[in-house]
């Protein structure tokens, strides 16, 4: 028999430090890649134990319970359920706030009882020293029969004591959790015999598996539960909540004389004085908006310097290669296909990376759950609630993560709301559309010698596409029905220092995801390249291609296919050649400005080296003569890009998370419906 | 009385849970009957406010608070 590696669950209630005590076992040595479509639901990462072996480690979303609520919440719940699947865990790390153990010792008593080996980590040891709680951890440890650890994630104390005890020989714990009341209601141990499980406690948790399968997921266990409740008459609800208060009251006895308090009064008031100021009226709003200003100007100001760069070592490159290889198809293939496409994409890295670092330091810091705190009334009028502040937040760097973020909203109609009107707040990858765009249209001077107006034109195109997913929501919530009663429950944890290293490993692994879209970026290069660089009269084997002439881009196919969408798009006062920019960036947005390079580039072999920019400005219309990007064409052109559903990571995503092409399909067509008419609209008033 | 009648600090202790599913997600939070909690914040606009429950804020909307029986501590 070959040895399988060690498989360690990281289980426990939200906020209790897991991405921490992860970050320190595995380092970057992390199975990630939720970008581009690629959802993962549950981090995975490699760590060396000190016998020379090495153990799987399971990052897990945080959970109250074993009776999962919300989509985040199934994923521990699909990992535990299943003894015979594969990814079985062999090990459950449980995390416990130690401020907090006699809430978090429900779920660790949950765990347990299913017969899986459990060590206990009392993790934010620090916090609970200034919070003034003192735990008995040997007492602790021997009346449950698990080992414990102290650690403190954010210091690395105690990470070198998990990773002994994981190489230690462990049985599973005692099951003496289960209440015998609720365990009478219905011959479980049967059931238990019956698919084969170690414990009758797996058998109640195994109750609940209908609800937590994937779409088409089919599951033995499923079928076994079905018939069993067909049989046994019970309500499931109403035992599962009898479960927890079992397990509370037991908890409460057996914690006592383990746990004691000495109020910290000076710092608990801290805690309350920053609470009342941030979720002031007043100041609360006023700071929040600060915030959000700090993020943005640096996005603007600090990510420009590393941009410049990026792009100028790309056009040194194109240089380079263009001089070193002879002149021909693979010359212009990599130096006006490839290369640009490229540029135009990993321009973005700096602006992404800056704007991740403030979202994860301001979730690390405890503030997010303020600002939902904060914004929970004015989401709920629209059909959304405090939860939908995190993604709609995220949704400026990227919709992707953004839409992911959804899965701590219990509400199901919360949740597909928040989902559906996310992709409108304006994300990273319209930045360079809408700065090339402005910068054609906008004079680049002060406003009252203070605000930059191109500045300001960007800004209200933020506030445009905020605007639109509020509006959105609310016809959304317009339509749908609700179906739960239960409308916001939220914890709001303590206020803590941001722990640097953590927030630069979410930052890394989200970059590190960015660049995976490089490949489709390099596949829609060369599509592009190759249809304009080829036509109907005018292929390879035709022999009629010289080294340096290109064929005249109207006569390509890209030029074809642009001519052919033009009179659909002539009412919003858009050309062929915008056309084509319209039809590549349907894939991602960031295309349209790479996509008008390459289009300038070839049409204009002159003047090659030109601006972008200038080369716009000066583009005439090829039968009037008048100049093509007139106010109401580039007004025109930013209400599209600010509404249409231009990126296919998205649409995937959405499909993953909703389970559903017609609201896949009900996303892409409200918001190419609203593109479409708000730029004709805007086309028509300013022409 | 109903949670959403105390005022801010005010200790209260639980008697009742109303909604089903309310219920579930507040005994998971450790929020049950016989519970001691005080009202610790209300946001702007009156709505959501925060409870303290073993020195934990938890926050909830006036719709759910009102499904919550308490009588002052």
């Amino acid at each position: 028999m070959t040895q399988r590696q060690l498989r360690v669950a990281l289980l426990g209630n939200p906020n209790t430090g897991k991405s921490s005590i992860f970050n320190a076992l595995t380092g970057l040595r992390q199975k990630t890649g939720n970008f581009a479509g690629v959802t993962v639901e549950k981090n995975v990462g490699l760590c060396n134990l000190p016998n020379g072996n090495q153990a799987d480690i399971i990052d897990l979303p945080g959970t109250y319970s074993l009776f999962p609520q919300s989509p985040d919440e199934a994923v521990p719940y699909r990992l535990l359920y299943d003894h015979n699947s594969p990814e079985y865990p062999d090990v459950i790390l449980f995390i416990a706030d130690a401020t907090n153990l006699y809430r978090n010792m429900v779920l660790f008593t949950q765990a347990a009882d299913l017969g899986i080996p459990i060590i206990l980590c009392l993790n934010m040891m620090d916090h609970a020293d200034k919070v003034g709680i003192i735990i008995d951890a040997n007492k602790l440890s021997q009346s449950l029969g698990v080992p414990i650890i102290k650690t403190n994630a954010r210091k690395s104390v105690g990470i070198a004591q998990l990773k002994k005890a994981f190489t230690e020989i462990l049985v599973s714990s005692p099951t003496k959790y289960t209440q015998a009341n609720v365990m009478q209601m219905a011959p479980f141990n049967e059931l238990s015999k019956e698919l084969g499980y170690n414990t009758e406690y797996q058998a109640f948790i195994a109750l609940n598996v209908e609800n937590n399968l994937r779409k088409n997921e089919k599951s033995v266990i499923a079928e076994c539960v079905k018939e069993f409740r067909k049989t046994h008459k019970f309500d499931l609800g109403h035992l599962q909540r009898d479960d927890l208060l079992g397990r509370h009251r037991q908890i409460k006895l057996l914690l006592n004389g383990i746990v004691s308090r000495q109020p910290n009064t000076s710092y608990l008031r801290k805690q309350e004085r920053l609470d009342r100021v941030l979720t002031h009226p007043i100041f609360g709003y006023l700071i929040f908006f600060a915030v959000l200003f700090v993020i943005f100007q640096s996005i603007f100001s600090l990510a420009k310097y590393p941009m410049d760069g990026i792009e100028a070592s790309f056009g040194l490159a194109e240089t380079y290669i263009s001089g070193l290889l002879p002149q021909g198809l693979l010359n212009d293939l990599i130096c006006n296909g490839i290369l640009p496409g490229l540029s135009g994409v990993l321009v973005f890295i700096p602006q992404i990376a800056l704007l991740f670092f403030f979202i994860s330091l301001l979730e690390d810091s405890g503030y997010l759950a303020r600002v939902a705190f904060l914004m929970e009334k004015t989401m709920r009028s629209v059909g959304m609630n405090g939860k939908s502040v995190i993604p709609l937040i995220s949704g400026v760097a990227c919709a992707v993560p953004a839409i992911m973020a959804t899965r701590n909203i219990e509400n199901k109609r919360t949740r597909l709301i928040t989902i559906m009107v996310t992709p409108l707040m304006s994300c990273s990858a319209r930045l360079p559309v809408y700065i090339l765009l402005i910068g054609l249209a906008v004079p680049d001077r002060n406003w009252l010698g203070l605000f930059n107006i191109q500045g300001l034109v960007l800004m209200g195109m933020y506030i445009l596409g905020f605007l639109a997913a509020l509006l959105a929501a609310g016809v959304f919530k317009w339509i749908l029905k609700n179906t739960s009663k239960q409308n916001f429950i939220m914890e709001l944890p303590a206020y803590r220092q941001p722990r640097l290293k953590n927030v630069a490993i979410t930052v890394y692994q989200k970059i590190l995801g960015f660049t995976q879209a490089a490949k489709i970026i390099v596949a829609i290069s060369i599509i592009l390249w190759t249809l304009s660089t080829f036509g109907p009269n005018h292929l390879p084997w035709q022999g009629n291609i010289s080294d340096n002439t290109h064929l005249k881009l109207e006569d390509s196919y890209a030029g074809k296919l642009g001519k052919a969408i033009e009179p659909a798009i002539r009412p919003l006062g858009y050309d062929w050649k915008i056309g084509i920019a319209i039809i590549t960036s349907f894939a991602a947005r960031e295309v349209f400005v790479g996509t008008m390079t390459t289009l300038y580039g070839l049409a204009d072999d002159e003047n090659i080296n030109g601006k972008l920019i200038d080369k716009m400005r000066n583009a005439k219309n090829e039968v009037t003569g008048q100049p093509v990007y007139t106010v109401a064409t580039i007004a025109s052109l930013l209400i599209f890009y600010a509404f249409a559903m231009q990126c296919m990571s998205t649409l995937a995503v959405t499909y993953k998370e909703t389970r559903s092409l017609k609201w896949t399909l009900i996303q892409l067509s409200f918001m190419s419906g609203l593109a479409y008419l708000g730029g004709l609209f805007v086309y028509q008033v300013f022409a | 009385m109903f949670l959403d009648e105390l005022k801010m600090g005010d200790w209260a202790i639980i008697d009742e849970i109303k909604n089903s599913e309310t219920l579930m997600k507040l005994i998971e939070l450790g929020c049950l009957p016989g519970q001691e909690i005080c009202l610790k914040l209300v946001a702007p606009f009156r709505d959501p406010i925060a409870i303290e429950v073993n020195g934990h804020l938890i926050s909830l909307c006036r719709a759910d608070a009102k499904n919550i029986i308490v009588h002052k501590a």
